[in-house]
């Protein structure tokens, strides 16, 4: 079994490590630096560090006034409240004036677990994806975060990085990390799974799973959704006999939608999509939720052979 | 003439000559808020050219104090002392709420002078927090000075931004509060009562200075005592008159959003003469 970790541990240290190397990085929080751990960074560089208190509005508002002086500015607080509660401020003060502001947002998806719906953002990328300017990252694992935390950090204007709340395992081989550029995962011309942040786990497990059963998937880790690899999407659009798209997410304005407008455009395509759909979350564990909303190895498995046998011709 | 009555009839004089801009820019555009430029003028041309401290060549200066405008609808008057203080040809004023022009509808940071954009009511006191922290960690003297609307306090976001300001004693951040007592709909003590106001900031922890805000010596000694103020945030609560300057738009709730028309525009110029 491959080494596990918690996302929100790999940002903290990361913040850290940037904190060292650029004095303009200021990072905020509203009142959850344990959960998100940007607590870590507080204890470091405590001069650079602001709480705002439960006031996500006035954090996301206060860190424009912030970029605007030049400073690199990473806010942070559980998905929910990120992109929803603030998301004017987010629209018209963060992304309207393109400023250097890194929203990195834990807690995302229905694996939040036993907090239930009113903390599991299940809308986050559909909010942030219909904004100008703003980038959006999903990682899916401990080493992936830190690459996407500093590509965030390196990179001008504003971002939304999606992380979850439970520990998950290293994925292993994934390649180089490149904002904007999707990584292959396995090879394979039966059926495209293409996936982002804890479903490209899942993922891959269903891949090896219909390996055993002679069907090679192509497996993309689509970790980042803006800009979207629109160029790997094709090409598989074009060399695979379908594509299934997997996201702890709506399965509208998310992962999905992204990749349905992109081969709906250029190249149509059937498209399935394991995903939430048309419902809020509920308490339970990680792993029960994920096989209550049809989001586990098994249920991709299944929807790649519906696919394969007939359903996506 | 003593020295210091000059000063005031020159501050006086920008203000008359900002809100003539004003008007012309909205009869010219067709479309725009008098109403709340007008009342904030005075305030407006007494930061400009007797307070803030900044060069209109080089706005980027870094030791460049901070001014916002929360209320960003009543960008005609910032675009005017803008142009006033020479961050642009005046000329560029008439191309106000064009197709391609910077100056949009509400202000934009295209516009030389423009730090951060607004339109979107309730943010700004935010906006002001984060350039006041962000001179403290750089630890720089700049001061902060950001413009609020009295209907726009109604909005949630002014309170966390009100507290957080005072837990952070950021003294380096003046506001200044439009009360001219009008909002959109009617009279804010119809629509959403305000008071009383002094003591809900007096209780958020700042110290608040109420004044006339169209009488330039106490605009002055507001920003004085102000800038002398330590450990707490300022706010100035100027008393205005909505549509100050001309007569038929003064308290008139219509002129909050609506542009004079070109007998409208003549009359007024008439006035601001």
């Amino acid at each position: 079994m491959a080494e596990a970790f918690y996302q929100r541990d790999v940002y903290g240290q990361t913040l850290v490590e940037l904190g060292k190397l650029n004095k303009d990085i200021i990072v905020l929080d509203a009142d959850l630096s344990t959960s998100t751990r940007t607590g870590i960074f507080a204890k470091a560089f405590p001069e650079r560090f602001f709480n705002f208190g439960v006031a996500e509005q006035n954090m996301m508002a206060s860190a424009a006034g912030l970029a605007s002086c030049g400073k690199t500015v990473f806010a942070s607080t559980f998905a929910i409240f990120a992109t929803g509660r603030a998301w004017d401020q987010v629209r018209n003060t963060v992304c309207y004036n393109n400023f250097n502001i890194k929203i990195v947002a834990t807690h995302a998806g229905i694996s939040v677990g036993p907090d239930g719906s009113s903390h599991q953002a299940v809308e986050d990328i559909a909010l942030m994806r219909v904004i100008p300017n703003m980038n959006i990252i999903v990682p899916c694992d401990g080493p992936q975060t830190r690459e996407a935390i500093i590509a965030a950090a390196n990179t001008n204007g504003p971002f939304y990085v999606r992380l979850g709340r439970p520990k998950v395992p290293t994925i292993e081989n994934k390649g180089e990390f490149k904002l904007g550029k999707a990584q292959i995962l396995s090879e394979g011309t039966d059926v495209t799974i293409i996936a982002c942040g804890i479903m490209v786990l899942e993922a891959v497990i269903a891949a090896g799973n219909l390996l055993k059963k002679g069907i090679k998937a192509r497996v993309i880790n689509m970790h980042t959704i803006r800009p979207l690899d629109k160029e790997t999407i094709l090409k598989a659009a074009k060399e695979t006999g379908g594509i299934i798209v997997c996201e702890e997410h709506t399965v509208v304005g998310g992962l999905a939608s992204s990749v349905d407008e992109v081969v709906a455009e250029n190249h149509p395509t059937k498209v399935l999509r394991v995903g939430i759909k048309n419902r809020f979350g509920q308490s339970g564990d990680p792993a029960e939720l994920l096989k209550e909303y049809n989001l586990s190895a098994g249920d991709i498995e299944k929807v790649a052979l519906n696919c394969i046998g007939g359903a996506c011709r | 003439m003593h020295p210091k009555d000059t000063k005031i009839q020159e501050l006086e004089n920008k203000a008359k000559q900002i809100r003539r801009l004003i008007v012309q820019m909205l009869a010219k555009a067709g479309s725009g808020h008098p109403g709340g430029s007008l009342s904030s003028t005075d305030l407006i041309a007494a930061l400009y050219f007797s307070v803030l401290r900044y060069k209109s060549s080089d706005p980027h200066w870094a030791e460049r104090d901070r001014f916002h405008m929360s209320k960003g609808h009543c960008c005609p008057l910032w675009y005017a002392a803008l142009a006033e203080a020479g961050y642009f040809p005046k000329d560029q004023l008439m191309t106000l709420r064009q197709l391609g022009s910077v100056l949009q509808g509400h202000p934009d940071r295209r516009v030389p002078g423009v730090e951060v954009a607004s339109g979107s009511l309730g943010q700004g006191l935010s906006v002001a927090l984060g350039m006041s922290l962000a001179a403290k960690v750089d630890k720089k003297d700049y001061r902060v000075y950001v413009l609020l609307g009295d209907g726009e306090i109604q909005e949630g976001n002014i309170w966390e931004a009100a507290m957080a300001a005072a837990h952070y004693k950021c003294d380096n951040i003046c506001a200044l509060l439009d009360y001219n007592g009008f909002q959109i709909d009617g009279r804010t003590c119809d629509i959403m009562n305000l008071e009383p106001i002094t003591a809900k900031w007096q209780a958020f922890g700042w110290h608040t200075i109420d004044i006339d805000g169209h009488n330039m010596q106490e605009i002055l000694s507001a920003y004085e005592e102000a800038a002398k103020t330590k450990l707490k945030p300022t706010i100035i609560i100027a008393h205005t008159v909505k549509g100050k300057g001309v007569s038929f738009m003064e308290n008139v709730c219509d002129f909050h959003g609506r542009a004079p028309n070109k007998e409208e525009l003549e009359k007024a110029l008439k006035e601001l003469e």
